[in-house]
């Protein structure tokens, strides 16, 4: 899954609410998620297909009905790449900080 | 009330290979933050994961083998009480060619637990993640902090 396509899907609100409606309630139909969205059922299917494309969304047929799930990889793996170095870079800086401090004490 | 999450992620490799990172204490230990999982992988045959120092976080049974295509477990926690007597729950592991990568999907159900069910959603991406990179890159994601469910748990327990 490319980063574009993520990037893209998470640019436009609309989808974003499809997302955080997922997130109050996992597995919906999309029927469920069309009484919930201020749009047409055709809309609803446009951007739930963009979001899918992106990986966003993971879809599982449960007997005659396809429910719609949250997939929080895409967004954890941009976490992993920008904030994750981050995070590593501080841990590094706090690790060189308490061995000058300790080598001072000497 | 049945709580289930779907977790899907793509991977440059091959389905064999996914199989043997999932079910090969080696590489387990290497992107699960130390973890091994240990079972014989037969249908019925117990599977329990265990940290590097000896103690059994989770523990269950093989329901269904099919390598390298699907695998499914029991899947019971041990080591905090309260998650411990939430019981079974069900982990679907399918992994599906998908051009020049594969599909690697993990849907993880329980019913009534709460405390369970929020552990293991905070668990499964970083560790996804980091196997995704073992297999592309050959390196497991570093996490000074480790595995964050599992830090809790010995936070829990010690």
């Amino acid at each position: 899954m490319s980063a574009d396509a993520v990037f893209k899907a998470l640019a436009d609100p609309t989808r974003r609410q499809l997302l955080d409606s997922l997130r109050a309630q996992n597995g919906r139909t999309l029927g469920e998620l069309c009484q919930n969205a201020d749009m047409t059922r055709q809309a609803v299917t446009k951007h739930l297909k963009i979001l899918e494309a992106a990986n966003l969304v993971a879809t599982q047929k449960c007997g005659r009905e396809k429910l719609h799930y949250l997939n929080p990889l895409p967004i954890h793996e941009i976490a992993e790449r920008w904030i994750g170095n981050f995070e590593r870079g501080r841990l590094r800086a706090l690790s060189d900080l308490k061995q000058s401090l300790e080598r001072s004490e000497k | 009330m049945t709580d289930k999450y779907v977790y899907v992620t793509y991977i440059r490799t091959t389905p064999e290979k996914i199989w043997d990172a999932l079910t090969k204490p080696e590489f387990t230990r290497s992107y699960w933050f130390g973890i091994t999982h240990e079972s014989t992988w037969e249908a019925g045959a117990p599977w329990l994961m265990r940290f590097a120092d000896g103690r059994v976080t989770d523990s269950g049974k093989v329901l269904e083998v099919d390598r390298p295509r699907r695998l499914v477990l029991a899947w019971r926690h041990e080591l905090v009480p309260e998650m411990k007597a939430e019981g079974d729950s069900r982990a679907v592991f399918e992994i599906e060619p998908n051009g020049d990568t594969v599909k690697l999907t993990v849907t993880h159900t329980i019913e009534n637990g709460p405390n369970f069910i929020k552990a293991v959603s905070g668990g499964w991406p970083q560790v996804l993640s980091s196997l995704k990179s073992l297999l592309e890159t050959g390196m497991a994601l570093q996490r000074q902090e480790a595995c964050k469910t599992s830090d809790a748990l010995a936070r829990a327990t010690s």
